[in-house]
């Protein structure tokens, strides 16, 4: 069925993803990217990867942005994937009921024995979550690592989609954003989390934490070398300069 | 958008088909066409046959063809599954409805419900049509209400070309076929021109600012691509069509498919025989080229909010 669950359960697991301390390092795309070749999802084809145009499907791609001009611009880089919205369209949209939103943890996913590869449900991501396989020509997307997040046969602490536990700079947090008491939402909170395109209407389940101001001062004056030689100081280095100088 | 050949083949195929179903569907029943067998015959021929062409031809730029009999089943929240079931519960008052024609010589009573049944049918499938692109907001080029009145009217004018040509072959008063061609062209011109200004003159409800949320720190430019070749969405959802050939091929689609299938079907009003069979052949055609430009157009025109994550700064 691609119509929305009627009841959606209280349970909403996403990601909550911190710009500020995000190094850019495409670790979550590439444990992603490992994992997920022999996930539920799998294969993640790549078309001539060796090649001169490689294409392959991945469920992470993470971007770099400047924002703001001189001095006071920041670099931010900012990884992208499935938000598992509440307001999923790329699940209405679908004719085969392929698509569609779990009630109990809200995770979106793609059932592949039913996707006839007709690629709406990417037109209608305003996100760019959905990956086409060209090989498998069906629709695949990020399953919030579902074969990982509920393996009884894994340690609970691995028990977090790949990308989150591969992070080297803990950029990435995984809970329940139905539950205000969860870690995640608290983090939110307190930080001022927010949602990708509000406008579009989808209400995203995965928040994005907004880069920190600059310490006061810093972005104004931009540091400087220090000078060779400090003006005025005599001794050993000023006697050294004195004579290369001449 | 990319502009995959089959879908363009499909809406510009289907379209007029359902057009000149509609047409035939209202006009016969109105008593303003001869229930000539022969011509009830080829007229709805042609128009079912287009429609199954288009209908298939849809089908090609699937994943998985075999699987396209799923699509009937999500009716309750996908346009495109609409659209499924109604092109083919159109079938059913149409081919009746050419029963009564064809075989029974009849397009009065009972027959003439069928008809209108029949056009009713037609045009609720090009109005399904016309939505599942409407109804997608990543693509604010499609997701506004000039979108609808445009594919029901261009398929009426398509389709009032096509049985003004028929009409000629046929040897029969073309009057009917004549004034429905004269009135939906400026109609459709008038739609098409009115979207394309309203798409010019809109500006972009999500920026580079809003898909990253980076807004408060000032203007967001694309710093590093993630990767270094093109991906699907790249692929799909990147294609881009230059300005000054945007410009130029409205205008090659107002001048083929608009301007000059009704100055020659204008022309025809004087004209009598063969020469008038001719250019009313030819009027159709151009105009079908003129649908298939302005849908080329449609696709390669709109842009879709993913382009913010590569480097656009307005979608």
């Amino acid at each position: 069925m691609t119509s929305l669950p009627a009841e959606p359960g209280a349970r909403r697991l996403g990601l909550v993803i911190d710009l500020d301390i995000c190094v850019g390092c495409h670790a979550c795309a590439v444990n992603c990217k490992e994992w997920n070749s022999g996930g539920v999802a799998a294969p993640l084809t790549d078309l001539d990867p060796y090649g001169a145009e490689p294409l392959g499907v991945w469920f992470n791609r993470v971007h770099t942005f400047e924002a703001g001009e001189g001095a006071a611009s920041r670099t931010v880089h900012f990884p992208r994937s499935c938000l598992h919205c509440a307001e999923p369209q790329c699940v209405t949209v679908c004719p085969t009921g392929a698509s569609y939103k779990r009630a109990e943890d809200g995770i979106v996913l793609v059932n592949e024995e039913l996707c006839i590869g007709c690629k709406l449900c990417s037109w209608a991501c305003p996100y760019g979550a959905r990956e086409y396989d060209y090989d498998a020509g069906v629709m695949k997307k990020c399953t919030l690592c579902i074969d990982k997040i509920y393996n009884e046969t894994l340690d609970a602490r691995d028990r977090v989609p790949a990308c989150v536990a591969t992070c080297p700079a803990s950029a990435r947090h995984f809970g329940d954003l139905g539950d205000p008491q969860s870690a995640v939402s608290t983090l939110v909170r307190e930080r001022g989390g927010y949602d990708l395109m509000p406008e579009m209407g989808y209400a995203p389940t995965n928040k994005y934490l907004p880069p920190r101001p600059r310490r006061a001062g810093s972005a104004a004056t931009p540091a400087e070398l220090a000078p060779a030689v400090p003006a005025g100081s005599g001794g050993f280095l000023a006697w050294i300069d004195r004579l290369l100088s001449d | 958008m990319h502009p995959a050949l089959s879908v363009i083949l499909f809406t510009t195929l289907s379209g007029a088909g359902y057009g000149l179903l509609a047409w035939l569907g209202v006009l016969a029943p109105a008593g303003l066409l001869p229930a000539d067998r022969g011509f009830g015959a080829a007229a709805l021929g042609l128009a079912l046959v287009s429609v199954t062409i288009g209908l298939l031809s849809s089908t090609f730029h699937l994943g998985h063809p075999e699987r396209a009999w799923r699509a009937f089943s999500q009716w309750r929240s996908s346009w495109l599954s609409r659209e499924g079931v109604a092109s083919v519960a159109t079938y059913v008052p149409a081919l009746l409805f050419a029963v009564g024609w064809v075989v029974l010589g009849s397009t009065a009573g009972v027959w003439a419900g069928l008809g209108l049944l029949a056009a009713l049918a037609a045009a609720v499938t090009v109005g399904c049509t016309a939505f599942i692109y409407q109804s997608l907001k990543p693509i604010q080029r499609w997701s506004n209400g000039w979108v609808l009145p445009n594919y029901l009217a261009l398929a009426a004018m398509t389709g009032a070309l096509w049985l003004a040509a028929l009409m000629q072959i046929f040897g029969l008063d073309p009057l009917a076929g004549t004034v429905a061609a004269l009135g939906s062209i400026p109609l459709a011109l008038a739609l098409k021109v009115a979207y394309w200004r309203f798409i010019d003159g809109t500006a972009s409800r999500s920026t580079a600012e809003s898909a990253t949320g980076l807004g408060s720190l000032g203007k967001v430019r694309l710093f590093e691509a993630p990767h270094t070749s093109e991906n699907y969405l790249m692929k799909e959802m990147g294609f881009r069509v230059a300005r000054k050939h945007a410009a130029k091929l409205r205008r090659i689609a107002i001048g083929l498919g608009f301007v000059a299938p009704f100055a020659l079907t204008l022309a025809n009003l004087a004209l009598g025989g063969v020469s008038a069979m001719a250019i009313a052949v030819i009027a159709a055609l151009l105009g079908t080229l003129g649908v298939l430009v302005e849908r080329w157009l449609f696709f390669a025109e709109a842009k879709h909010t993913v382009t913010l994550y590569y480097g656009q700064s307005t979608a």
